[in-house]
């Protein structure tokens, strides 16, 4: 019961939110916060126990289609919280804002987190997938419905995109389905179905069930809606996405790719490792010469994504408790760096980084909340972003292949380059004079304050004592 | 006490958090709290020496875990001997010292509390790095020293060269961190463990494979090359003098340069195996060594001359590391931290009086005005020179005897530090007679104002100067009849230094020292006929122009890395990623709009599209089952 209150409440506050004329806010948030209670409840429980909570309800009987949902894995229950803790957060920053619609905002936002947390939550190929399309529809709406000038168009490119893999899965899923000795959509018949399949089968079924995740990620080739949408959607549907739904494809990589189809990923695993290396370099430096802070961020989070690709596919234990630490921190990070964007064109109106500058002097708090989580993205030690990436290097290192120095080497440059465009952000962002000085840049109100404050209190808190995080993993 | 440890980086910590929470609320009262939990460090790293050297064996003093996981286990534990507590007493001393002075010195800067929030941040990180029981907590330190280092070079941020300058030192650092972070890899998945003692342990029961240590020795290298400003990542130290006079002390002397040599030193049971690897370092230590001392011969920046001569001072120290003389490094690591910072807060001081004017050229004629200083600057200038018996003498003539018995080309190099060495006095003279001697030859506005510092600013210098005039007595030499207290109490760690057991005759030991001392004299002498009456409308030529340009080195790399990564990365931008990549997606999108245009179902929008696509996709799935069925 626990595991679909974590879903129903949701979609309950997005039914409401949308019924409310004036203070949709308000269900949305409640909602948003009974569920971060529910999750950490059944997290904790996870955690004490280290048993599974699992649910199963006969749905349709005769497809062998099961109700199943279940927390089984530190990965699942790192999801969860990340996503409960994304918004409450962005509500409580949104706070005062003025927004057109707000009804249908909320009541969107709301049923997005619905559907993230039923694909955490999935146990069954059905369940999983409906609950994959599930969160997409409200995040096209959303994006489609507020942001930039550009944005039906860009959010026709996303949604053709992610809607040309999501199909590529359907057909993958039932193929896998029709495979299964019991007619079963349940994830231990999909291993079993997909494990007695051929090498020469699984290695053309691979691309029909990575591409949607590959997309999704997304993965360099497959990525170039990601910095249009991350630009033209309005900011806090940016954080939906590059926190949360950027993580639904690792995720998706880990349980319904890895575990179904080894053959297919052993045999796809160089090719894929170098695709997602080159994403490193080539995002990072295509982050260098972007004057848009939000392409930029965008850009940087490929990059970050590519290290993960890299050290999923290095098939190594290390290197996979890893990445699913950075999955969490990783959330948390780029959360606060579109903050930090939502706050400045909240004051600037702009997003273009040349008409930036001088916001130091005017406005410490934000300053301190800008450089701090700017430091977790490019991993310093102490930060929340350090150990993940310490044990993924080191997995990606220990890896089997034959190119595991060069693959390690390459990818470390990544890191001198992150340093490159994240500090080069925050000289434009904050340091010297002010390009307009007719503007006042006020300092965080107490609410921006408070989330920023949470934010940065988690990523010194995971990264002075990461142990939470590694027993959760281990 | 040892058990206590944590106690050292604990104090700092807690004063950052101090000053840096109530850096609005406390005035000037945060540098105080500052200095004194500097201060409360010193007294407890003391005690801690004075443990050890009474009973120099290693401890270990677990924290907590820090990484927790099947395959990994690294516990954040601290590491108690003799190397890290001389470090200890190096950091916090040093760093009390520098954190008084700044009291006097930035007491008009409107971001005094920060300021002190950060040194504090400094220290606290630098004291990690030399705590650490394993490579991974001795990394956070070195990067949190690179970060502290980002912050107070950039401390003045309004100036967007300065914060040019911060980008450009953690960048270099970062690319001298890839390099250590994959010497760590290296050692991490060979030996599974990260511990330095369980690690020397293992290395010395385990078969010995020379390639692989080799290549963790140059890994471990690289990252040094970054952190200690040797070749070819040292243009970052010269460009940090944009921060404030007293960071320049504590990143020179006391700290973050120091790093790569203790890391080093730290690894000794790594580097002493591979031959080639020391080999390397000799040869790059001897290299920075000479380029540097001609950089600093030409400078006309008070402090560019002292950072150039820090990056030569380090090159000297790295040359005893390529030997294997590691004592010998650390000697000069702190006759070096002594010397070096009474230098640079003396130079604090020089700009301070002259309004802020960092040109010697529009210097002179000081000593009159400020005689501490003058005095203080003095001392500092004849240690470094290495006329005894001033500390810089003991420490680089034990380096230079190292290298001397090296076997293979121990008599060139020894020869090639000594030309070093005579730049070395003679660039410190040059800077000590055209500050000091002479008239004024700044503005008149600028004469009246010349003034000696307040006594806050002096007495550090005073203190310095006692420190650099006797620091060397720690390790006189047998032949000058001493005992080198240091030697003995760092042999409990590196064991016995790799020469020892070939020493010179007394007569030959006697002769080199005779001519370092010589060698010394002569470089002031060469000064003093040049300088003694300075007149500034001489333009360098020829080949002093090209070291007064420093050899073109930063132009060199920003021809070749970071003109062609802009190239590269605009390219991508325009022709890969909007042409190339999108372009092909696009033109498929155009192609299904186009198509479903005309089959008129995108008329609704978007909404239109996906159920289009929804229905595509039930049928779709009929047809498989269907398919499959059949089969």
């Amino acid at each position: 019961m626990l595991l679909i209150i974590l879903i129903l409440v949701p979609i309950f506050g997005g039914l409401v939110s949308f019924l409310s004329k004036n203070n949709s806010q308000l269900p949305a948030l409640g909602a948003s916060l009974f569920t971060l209670a529910a999750t950490l409840f059944s997290a904790f429980t996870y955690y004490n126990g280290h048993t599974p909570i699992a649910i199963d309800l006969t749905w349709i009987p005769s497809l062998g289609a099961n109700f199943s949902l279940n927390i089984n894995s530190g990965l699942q229950v790192l999801m969860l919280a990340l996503t409960a803790i994304v918004f409450p957060l962005v509500y409580l920053f949104l706070n005062n804002k003025e927004l057109e619609n707000k009804s249908t905002f909320y009541g969107l936002m709301s049923l997005a987190q619905a559907g993230l947390m039923g694909v955490f939550l999935a146990n069954d190929a059905l369940v999983f997938y409906i609950f994959w399309e599930l969160a997409l529809i409200p995040v096209y709406f959303l994006s489609s419905m507020f942001g930039g000038e550009n944005r039906i168009k860009v959010t026709f490119k996303f949604f053709v995109y992610t809607f040309v893999g999501s199909l590529l899965l359907l057909v993958a899923f039932l193929i896998i389905y029709n495979h299964t000795s019991n007619h079963s959509f349940a994830w231990t018949s999909f291993v079993e179905s997909g494990k007695s399949m051929s090498g020469s089968m699984q290695n053309w079924m691979f691309w029909l069930v990575f591409l949607a995740f590959a997309i999704k990620m997304p993965m360099f080739p497959f990525h170039t809606w990601q910095p249009d949408a991350y630009e033209q959607s309005s900011t806090p549907v940016t954080i939906v996405l590059s926190a949360i739904m950027v993580k639904m494809g690792l995720f998706a990589v880990i349980k319904w790719l890895l575990p179904i189809l080894p053959l297919g990923v052993l045999h796809w695993t160089n090719l894929v490792t170098i695709l997602s290396i080159i994403g490193i370099i080539y995002a990072s430096c295509l982050a260098i010469v972007q004057t848009n802070i939000k392409r930029l961020i965008a850009y940087s989070s490929i990059a970050h994504i590519g290290l993960m690709i890299a050290t999923l596919f290095a098939q190594n234990q290390l290197g996979t408790q890893g990445v699913a630490i950075q999955m969490f921190n990783h959330g948390i990070n780029i959360m606060g760096l579109w903050l930090i964007v939502l706050a400045i064109e909240k004051r600037l109106g702009t997003q273009n980084l040349n008409e930036m500058g001088g916001i130091a002097k005017l406005a410490p708090k934000f300053t301190i909340a800008l450089v701090l989580i700017s430091l977790a993205n490019i991993a310093l030690p102490l930060t929340n972003g350090f150990i993940g990436e310490f044990m993924m290097f080191n997995g990606l290192f220990q890896s089997t292949s034959p190119y595991h120095i060069a693959f390690t080497v390459v990818a470390g440059l990544g890191v001198i380059l992150a340093a490159v465009y994240t500090l080069g952000m925050i000289q434009k962002v904050a340091f010297g004079e002010l390009k307009n000085s007719q503007v006042v840049f006020a300092d965080l109100s107490i609410n921006e304050w408070i989330v920023l404050i949470i934010i940065m209190g988690i990523i010194l808190w995971l990264g002075f004592y990461p142990n939470v995080l590694m027993s959760l993993v281990s | 006490m040892a058990k206590m440890i944590w106690l050292v980086p604990l104090f700092p910590l807690i004063g950052f958090l101090i000053t840096g929470l109530g850096r609005n609320k406390l005035g000037k009262t945060s540098g105080w709290i500052a200095s004194l939990a500097i201060l409360a460090s010193f007294v407890v790293s003391l005690l801690v020496f004075f443990e050890v050297k009474g009973n120099p064996v290693t401890q270990i003093v677990p924290i907590s875990d820090f990484i927790h996981v099947a395959t990994m286990k690294i516990p954040f534990a601290f590491q108690v001997d003799a190397l890290s507590s001389i470090f200890l007493l190096v950091i916090t001393g040093i760093g009390f010292l520098i954190h008084i002075y700044s009291i006097s010195y930035m007491s008009h800067d409107e971001g005094f509390g920060k300021f002190f929030a950060y040194l504090n941040l400094f220290i606290f990180s630098m004291l990690l790095l030399v705590l650490g029981s394993n490579y991974l907590i001795l990394f956070i330190g070195w990067e949190g020293v690179g970060l502290c280092s980002y912050l107070l070079i950039g401390f003045w941020y309004k100036n967007i060269d300065y914060t040019n300058a911060a980008k450009k030192a953690f960048i270099m650092n970062r690319i001298g961190d890839l390099g250590f972070l994959v010497g760590i890899f290296l050692v991490f998945s060979k030996y599974g463990t990260l511990e330095f003692v369980a690690l020397q342990n293992l290395m010395a029961t385990t078969p010995f494979d020379a390639t692989y240590t080799t290549a963790i020795a140059l890994c471990f290298f690289i990252g040094a090359t970054g952190k200690s400003a040797q070749i070819p990542l040292f243009t970052w130290l010269p460009d940090a003098m944009a921060g404030p006079t007293p960071v320049s002390a504590l990143i020179h002397a006391a700290t973050m340069v120091t790093a790569g040599i203790y890391m080093i030193t730290r690894s000794h049971f790594i580097f002493s195996t591979v031959p080639y690897a020391q080999h390397v370092i000799l040869i790059i230590g001897l290299a920075t060594a000479l380029v540097a001392a001609t950089i600093a011969t030409q400078q006309n920046d008070i402090k560019k001359v002292l950072a150039y001569s820090t990056v030569s001072q380090l090159g000297f120290m790295f040359m005893a590391l390529g030997v294997g003389a590691y004592t010998a490094a650390i000697f000069h690591v702190i006759t070096h931290a002594f010397f070096k910072a009474l230098l640079f807060l003396g130079s604090g001081s020089v700009i301070h009086a002259c309004g802020g004017e960092q040109d010697i050229r529009k210097m002179g004629g000081l000593s009159k005005h400020m005689k501490i200083t003058y005095i203080t600057f003095f001392v500092g200038c004849i240690a470094i020179a290495g006329i005894p018996p001033l500390s810089g003498f003991f420490s680089k003539d034990e380096i230079m005897l190292h290298v001397f018995m090296h076997p293979a080309y121990g008599k060139i190099f020894w020869s090639l530090g000594m030309f070093a060495a005579f730049m070395t006095a003679y660039y410190m003279f040059r800077l000590l007679f055209v500050t000091f001697w002479g008239e004024f030859r700044g503005s008149q506005h600028q004469k009246e104002h010349l003034h000696e510092s307040p006594s806050l600013m002096t007495t550090p210098l005073i203190v310095l100067a006692l420190l650099s005039a006797i620091g060397g007595f720690i390790g006189i030499p047998h032949v000058l009849g001493g005992t080198h207290e240091l030697n003995h109490l760092l042999e409990s760690v590196i064991g016995v230094a790799a020469h020892e057991g070939a020493e010179l005759s007394a007569t030959n030991e006697m002769m080199m020292m005779g001519v370092a001392v010589l060698v010394a004299i002569l470089g002031i002498l060469w000064a003093y006929v040049g300088f003694k009456k300075y007149n500034a409308s001489k333009n360098a030529t020829g080949l002093a122009k090209f070291f007064e340009e420093k050899w073109h080195i930063d132009e060199a790399y920003d021809a070749a890395i970071v003109k062609p990564l802009y190239k590269k990365a605009f390219f991508y931008e325009k022709y890969v990623e909007k042409m190339g990549i999108d372009g092909l997606v696009n033109g498929v999108g155009k192609l299904i709009q186009d198509g479903s245009n005309r089959l008129r179902i995108l008329q609704s929008g978007l909404v239109g599209f996906y159920m289009f696509l929804m229905v595509l996709g039930i049928a779709l799935l009929f047809i498989i089952q269907l398919w499959y069925n059949k089969n």
